[in-house]
C-alpha cells in the first residue's frame, strides 16, 4: 500500500509539471520540450538554496524566477527570432544542462538531514501522510492560481492566443509577448515540479529531468481523453483532470514496477504507455468505422 | 478617417517570385465612408486591406487614420481603431472559446485584458441581448464553443463583436465568400446596419458585383496594384449593374 501512496505523493509532485505542459501545448498550442531543462534547474536551485540554508520564502520565489526565465528566453528565440518553438525548446535545455550542472557544482547534491517544505509544517505525526497533506494544500493553491488566472480577461486573452492568432491580434494582443509569458509560466511550474520532487525524493541529480518532459505530456493527454469523453468545456474541472491525469500516470508506472517489470525498461514502459493512451481514440475510431 | 498617401508594398523583393502588389496608391476614405473595393485574383485587394489593417507593413508611403500616423504601427496596435472580419470565418473568432468569452475579448479590444475576471451576469446580459438582435437564436447558446457555430452564424457574430468597443473603421475582407447565398444575405444586412447604425467607416473587398452594386457609397476598382476606377456619391448611386460587369470584360 506504502508503494502507492509514494506513487501518489509523486503524481502530486508532477502535477506542477502537468500543469505547465497543459499551458503550453494545450492552451498556447506550442510543443515545449524546455521541460526537461527547467525541471532540473528548479531541483538544482532549491538543492543549492537549500544547503546553504536558505528559508523557503526565497528558495520558492527563486525556483519560480529561474523557470519563468528559461522559458522566456525560449519564448523569446521562438517569436523573435522565428525559429520552430521544437528546436527552441531543444535549444534551451541543452544550454540549461551547463547552467544546471554550473549552478550544482556537481552531478548530485543529497539533501540529507537537511530541513524541507515537508519538515517545515507538522500536520500529521506520519512521515507520508504529512507529505501528502502539504502537496495537496501546495497543490490546490497552484490549481487555484491557474484557475483564477484562465478565468481573468488576461487569461482569455491567453486561451485565445493558441486558439486563434489573426482573431487576438485584430483584438489588440501582441501575441509574441503573450506567448513568452505562457512559456514562462509553464516553466516556472516545471520548475516548481523540480521544487517539490528534490525535497521529496531528498536529492537533485543533473540527469533528474531526463525524459521528464513525458510525464507531463502523458497525463495531459490522459486528462485530455478525459476531457473529450465526458465533452467538457469548464476550465476548472480541465485543470482537475490534469491534476488526476498525473496521479493516474504515477499509478501506473507504480503498477508496474510491482508488477515485476525491470526497473531499466520503466522509460520504455513510460513511452509505450504514453503511445497506448495517445492512440486509443483513434484505435477505438478505427474499430466503429 | 484614413488617408493613404503614395504607399508600395512588394513581396519577395529582388527574387524570381517577385510580386508587386500595391503601386503606389493614394486614396482619402472620408469618415462614414462605405467603399467597397473590386478587383480581380492578385490585383491587391487584401494587400491594401492588410497595409490598413498593419497585418503587412508598408515598404513606402504613409497611412493616417484619424489624424494618427500608424504608418509603423503593427496590427495589434492599431486595435483603438479597427475591427477586423476576415475571409475565413474561423480567423475572426476563437472556436475553442464560448461565445461569451469571445464577446468579452472583443469588448475590450481598445483596452488591456488585465487580472480581474470580466465575465459577468451583468455581461451575460448585455451580450445576450445583442446577440437576440441578430435574430438567429443564439442568445441560449452563449456558453457553447464558438466552433459549434456555422460559419455563417460565427461572421455574423464577429461583426457584431467588432461594435463590442468603440471603433471607427470597420474592414471586411470577403467576408461571405465562405457562405451560403442565404446566410451571405443575413452578414452583408447586418454589416450594413451596424456601419450606419455606428457610423462606422467601412472598407469592404468583395468579387460578388451584387453585394458591390447594393451595399456602400463608394467604389473602387483595383488592377495590379492601382486604382483605375473610383466612384462615389451620385455616380456610385447612378452606377448600373451591368456597368460594373463591364469593368471586368
Amino acid at each position: 500500500m506504502d508503494f502507492y501512496l509514494t506513487a501518489l505523493l509523486q503524481g502530486l509532485c508532477f502535477s506542477a509539471i502537468a500543469l505547465g505542459i497543459y499551458i503550453s501545448m494545450k492552451i498556447f498550442n506550442i510543443p515545449d520540450i524546455t521541460t526537461d531543462g527547467s525541471y532540473t534547474l528548479g531541483g538544482v536551485v532549491t538543492a543549492v538554496l537549500l544547503t546553504n540554508h536558505q528559508p523557503t520564502y526565497i528558495i520558492l520565489p527563486a525556483v519560480i524566477l529561474a523557470g519563468a526565465t528559461a522559458g522566456a528566453v525560449t519564448g523569446i528565440i521562438h517569436t523573435k527570432l522565428k525559429i520552430n518553438a521544437l528546436l527552441a525548446g531543444i535549444l534551451v535545455m541543452t544550454a540549461l544542462y551547463s547552467v544546471n550542472l554550473t549552478i550544482l557544482g556537481r552531478s548530485n547534491l543529497p539533501l540529507i538531514n537537511l530541513p524541507s517544505l515537508f519538515t517545515i509544517v507538522n500536520v500529521v505525526g506520519d512521515t507520508n501522510q504529512n507529505t501528502f497533506w502539504i502537496l495537496a494544500i501546495f497543490v490546490i493553491l497552484i490549481t487555484f492560481l491557474i484557475g483564477y488566472l484562465l478565468k481573468t480577461d488576461f487569461g482569455i486573452a491567453m486561451r485565445a492566443t493558441g486558439n486563434s492568432e489573426s482573431m487576438i491580434r485584430s483584438l489588440g494582443v501582441n501575441t509574441d509577448r503573450m506567448k513568452i509569458t505562457g512559456l514562462a509560466l509553464a516553466n516556472a511550474l516545471t520548475a516548481l515540479s523540480g521544487y517539490l520532487v528534490a525535497q521529496f525524493q531528498g536529492f537533485a541529480d543533473i540527469s533528474m529531468g531526463i525524459g521528464i518532459v513525458i510525464v507531463g505530456l502523458g497525463s495531459v493527454i490522459i486528462a485530455e481523453t478525459l476531457i473529450n469523453w465526458f465533452k467538457l468545456t469548464s476550465v476548472w474541472l480541465s485543470l482537475v483532470l490534469v491534476l488526476i491525469g498525473a496521479v493516474i500516470f504515477q499509478l501506473v508506472l507504480a503498477f508496474t514496477l510491482s508488477a515485476g517489470v525491470d526497473p531499466k525498461l520503466l522509460k520504455m514502459v513510460t513511452a509505450g504507455f504514453v503511445l497506448v493512451i495517445v492512440s486509443l481514440p483513434r484505435l477505438s475510431l478505427l474499430k466503429s468505422s | 478617417m484614413i488617408t493613404i498617401t503614395d504607399v508600395h508594398k512588394i513581396f519577395n523583393k529582388g527574387k524570381a517570385n517577385q510580386v508587386n502588389a500595391v503601386n503606389g496608391i493614394t486614396l482619402d476614405i472620408k469618415d462614414g465612408e462605405f467603399l467597397v473595393v473590386v478587383g480581380s485574383n492578385g490585383s491587391g485587394k487584401t494587400t491594401l486591406l492588410n497595409l490598413i489593417a498593419g497585418s503587412v507593413l508598408a515598404d513606402k508611403g504613409g497611412i493616417n487614420i484619424d489624424g494618427s500616423d500608424v504608418t509603423k504601427l503593427p496590427d495589434y496596435k492599431r486595435s483603438p481603431w479597427i475591427a477586423r472580419v476576415f475571409q475565413n470565418p474561423l480567423s475572426g473568432t476563437a472556436p475553442d472559446l464560448s461565445i461569451l468569452d469571445n464577446f468579452r475579448l472583443a469588448s475590450l479590444r481598445t483596452k488591456t485584458k488585465g487580472l480581474s475576471v470580466g465575465v459577468n451576469d451583468t455581461f451575460k446580459k448585455q451580450v445576450q441581448e445583442k446577440v437576440a438582435s441578430l435574430g438567429m437564436g443564439l442568445q441560449d447558446k452563449i456558453e457553447q464553443p464558438m466552433g459549434t457555430l456555422s460559419g455563417g452564424q460565427r461572421q455574423a457574430l464577429t461583426l457584431l463583436m467588432s461594435v463590442m468597443d468603440s471603433c471607427k473603421v470597420l474592414l471586411l475582407d470577403e467576408p461571405t465568400a465562405a457562405l451560403d447565398p442565404r446566410s451571405a444575405d443575413v452578414v452583408m444586412r447586418t454589416a450594413d446596419t451596424l456601419i450606419r447604425d455606428f457610423n462606422l467607416t467601412a472598407v469592404f473587398i468583395t468579387h460578388n458585383l451584387k453585394d458591390a452594386f447594393n451595399y456602400g457609397t463608394r467604389i473602387i476598382q483595383m488592377v495590379e496594384g492601382l486604382i483605375i476606377n473610383d466612384l462615389s456619391g451620385t455616380e456610385k448611386t447612378s452606377l448600373k449593374q451591368n456597368d460594373l460587369f463591364d469593368w471586368f470584360a
